[in-house]
């Protein structure tokens, strides 16, 4: 299984790194949504999920879900926002703009666990 | 003062003589994690000096600190959909066998170790998704522990609550944002009604039940306690009722009579009937 991790703050990404990691994933990196268009443009296969903040420089997580959503080709991807944006209104625009599922921060390992299992990424029941 | 083999025991007996639960040796760390916040909160040094003082029957604030250890050592880890099977059970197996005849009343759902109340309301959910408009349906969520039956009652969630396996469309649909805090929409919370029910004692009064989720409660209780928790089960399911236990959880080895019906990877248990309706099973889209 691969990942990308899409986070502006270095400390998150190595956060959401070990936990994928933990889990078998092979993980990818980028700081904003352009250059994660660019790692997934260039990487040689696509990944099974995506863990993306929402407000990043350059290009936010939302633009992103809405480029990966033009392109066919990802079509297979499972976008999940990891943000601080908590807002109703928000959770709905990105639920519209293509985002499978939502994790709000702060989370739990746990709390993370349980939503990659509601989207068959990791079997029911894996332990932390 | 450290957690000694006395300060165990007198917790172990406890559980035992109230809330029919078996403490075995190697849950020191168990008793010492879940009364550390308690005995720090109460000003005492150690777990073992609350224990101590909870201990001391004759002082009249002991009874409270016993009810404090009841409470935390029954609170049980939960999250929305937990283990999710029971809940496809639920809407694949269970309400299109209870629907198959026209249902002139509501259908009753008993959630009996509910804890904070994620499971009653992860049923709500499941069942306005599943059901006609017109059929009504209730459901009574039940907790030994008074704090967890008024938390079920606020409806009330953190963020971490809402992070633990809350799928985000249910969020939406769901749940309206109060400051920080995620509150269960009125159509939903007015489903569930939330009392205090030791399920060690003799039951109150109470009008039967389509279904009864008793999951991960049975494991905690010995087997004479498992058995007399059956029977009473038994008693207020309607024939033909059904049974959710958890995943670890049978009732091979206690005498019942209910039957077990497999389900996907799991299974479910039924009461007797004479006029059993069969089980009718719908795929999941």
């Amino acid at each position: 299984m691969l990942g990308i991790v899409i986070d502006d703050s270095r400390a998150m990404r190595r956060i959401l790194r070990k936990f994928l990691e933990e889990l078998g994933f092979d993980v990818l990196e980028a700081g904003h949504g352009r250059e994660a268009l660019e790692v997934l443009d260039g990487a040689d296969a696509v990944p099974e999920l995506a863990l993306i903040d929402w407000n990043m420089p350059e290009m936010n997580g939302l633009e992103f879900v809405v480029e990966v959503r033009k392109r066919p080709e990802w079509r297979n991807i499972t976008l999940v926002m990891v943000t601080t944006e908590s807002e109703h209104s928000q959770i709905v625009k990105a639920l519209a703009s293509g985002a499978h599922e939502y994790v709000i921060k702060p989370f739990t390992k746990d709390g993370m666990l349980d939503k990659l299992a509601l989207l068959g990424l990791v079997p029911v029941g894996v332990l932390s | 003062m450290e957690l000694t083999f006395q300060h165990f025991n007198y917790v172990a007996e406890l559980m035992a003589k109230e809330a029919a639960i078996v403490l075995a040796a190697g849950k020191e760390y168990l008793v010492e994690s879940r009364l550390k916040p308690l005995a720090t909160k109460g000003g005492y040094e150690t777990v073992g000096e609350f224990i101590t003082a909870a201990g001391r029957v004759r002082d009249n604030g002991s009874h409270q600190l016993r009810k404090q250890i009841i409470e935390a050592l029954t609170i049980n880890e939960t999250s929305w959909f937990r283990d999710r099977e029971p809940f496809a059970a639920l809407t694949n197996v269970i309400i299109p066998t209870l629907l198959q005849n026209e249902l002139h009343r509501p259908i009753r759902i008993w959630s009996a170790a509910s804890s904070s109340g994620q499971e009653p309301y992860s049923i709500a959910m499941q069942l306005d998704k599943a059901l006609p408009p017109e059929q009504e349906y209730e459901i009574l969520a039940s907790d030994i522990s008074v704090e967890m039956v008024e938390r079920t009652r606020r409806a009330t969630y953190n963020q971490l609550e809402i992070n633990r396996g809350l799928p985000v469309g249910d969020l939406v649909e769901y749940f309206e944002r109060i400051g920080s805090d995620w509150h269960v929409v009125d159509r939903i919370k007015r489903r569930v009604t939330a009392e205090q029910i030791n399920l060690a004692h003799p039951l109150p009064l109470m009008q039967p039940f389509d279904v009864v989720f008793l999951r991960n409660v049975l494991i905690y209780f010995a087997p004479e306690t498992k058995r007399q928790v059956l029977a009473r089960i038994m008693k207020v399911l309607r024939p033909g009722g059904w049974l959710q236990l958890g995943a670890a959880e049978t009732t091979v080895g206690i005498e019942s009579n209910f039957e077990r019906v497999p389900v996907g990877r799991t299974a479910i248990y039924r009461a007797p009937s004479i006029d059993l309706l069969p089980v009718k099973e719908v795929k999941a889209c």
